[in-house]
């Protein structure tokens, strides 16, 4: 599968003149709250490829209908009209617009007990075991520990036991800038993904530090892609 | 006053017409409307154009559930949405609220949080045509229960 428009910053690169400067030891052209909403339709570069985790995020709720999904990533048409076209109730949330909409530019708000649970209020205030799924994408990487742990522990009081959560970290821990993306389900083992502004990645994971923040989950499932992204799947 | 033009018809407007709600105007209320609607002002209340089409313009605030047949989004909307037809969020519109719909169309810069039921359009079912006769099969004065399972 050709790597296409990613495979320079994916290790350490920017493909994009309109980026900035190469990601290790590099300035950081916009910080995570200065990049506008990942729906804007300005994408720099897009590109299809195949994906193992959407793949087996499909295959537990084959066969199923009306089930009640999440999508923390935006509302997409294309994610809108596949989810919908399988039976499924979805609910959309852009995550990172909220974010940014909560915090700003002060990482240190991330912090912040009050805004912490501010942002849960505005971003997740759904009844417990509400969804048979949830597709996390990559949002978790720009929360800072505080907040992320508080979001995975509200993720985990909102989603019934036995469903599935799907999200997308970085592989290499060593990136001091990632791009923020929109993911557009294709098929049910095929992403569109579309790159934006860079951002700094609020912390890295390896699997081990996946599985304890995971731990109250029933399992954790990782595939690496060929782009360096661990496509994590969470059972509840 | 009998020579003065008629300005507004009520039977023009019911034909085919859109009533427009401009953007200086502040509406709290319920609106029920037997004709297009263009709503580019703020409203707050309830809304319903169950026939008919509702636009709201890119000036348009609108805190109200809102009922129509077609939906189209350019501003925003607070509030739950029916459109048994279908729904359009725009570039730039923000919509939040839980939508129920046939057919929805988000365009990519619009920004949408709540849920999404698509609700397929029941068929239209011819009148049911008067039947001379009982089939031989099924004698008339047999009760059929609506739940029984059929007969093989």
């Amino acid at each position: 599968m050709p790597l296409g428009p990613f495979k320079n910053f994916l290790r350490g690169g920017v493909t994009s003149g309109k980026g900035g400067s190469p990601g290790n030891g590099a300035s950081v052209p916009g910080g995570r709250s200065r990049f506008g909403s990942r729906n804007s339709g300005s994408a720099e570069n897009i590109a299809t490829r195949q994906s193992r985790g959407l793949d087996e995020f499909f295959s537990y709720i084959r066969g199923q209908s009306g089930l009640t999904i999440l999508d923390l990533g935006g509302a997409t048409q294309q994610n809108v009209s596949f989810i919908t076209n399988l039976g499924h109730r979805l609910y959309s949330e852009d995550f990172i617009q909220l974010l940014n909409e909560t915090f700003g530019n002060d990482d240190t708000d991330q912090s912040n007990p009050g805004r912490i649970e501010y942002f849960l209020k505005q971003a997740l205030d759904y009844p417990e075991q509400h969804f048979d799924g949830v597709l996390i994408w990559d949002t978790l990487e720009y929360l800072s520990p505080a907040l992320l742990g508080a979001v995975v522990e509200r993720l985990h009081k909102v989603v019934r036991p036995k469903s599935y959560m799907l999200a997308f970290f970085h592989s290499d821990d060593k990136l001091e800038a990632v791009e923020s993306y929109t993911f557009r389900i294709q098929e049910v083992n095929m992403l569109q993904v579309a790159q934006h502004s860079l951002h700094r990645p609020a912390q890295l994971f390896n699997n081990r530090s996946l599985e304890k923040l995971f731990g109250k989950f029933e399992s954790v499932k990782f595939f690496l892609t060929r782009e360096r992204l661990r496509e994590v799947i969470v059972k509840a | 006053m009998s020579s003065m033009p008629q300005r507004f018809e009520p039977a023009e407007a019911s034909r085919g017409g859109s009533a427009t709600i401009g953007k200086a105007v502040r509406i709290v209320g319920q609106i029920y409307s037997k004709e297009d609607l263009y709503v580019d002002g703020d409203l707050e209340g309830t809304v319903e154009a169950m026939e008919h089409k509702l636009t709201i313009g890119p000036n348009g605030t609108v805190h109200a559930g809102v009922k129509a047949r077609e939906v189209v989004v350019l501003g925003t909307i607070q509030g739950n949405v029916e459109a048994h037809d279908k729904i359009e969020i725009r570039k730039d519109a923000k919509l939040v609220g839980d939508i129920k719909t046939a057919r929805i169309i988000i365009e990519d810069g619009a920004y949408f949080k709540g849920s999404i039921d698509i609700v397929k359009p029941e068929p239209a079912k011819a009148a049911p045509k008067p039947q001379p006769a009982a089939p031989a099969a099924a004698p008339a004065n047999t009760p059929v229960s609506a739940g029984a399972p059929a007969k093989p």
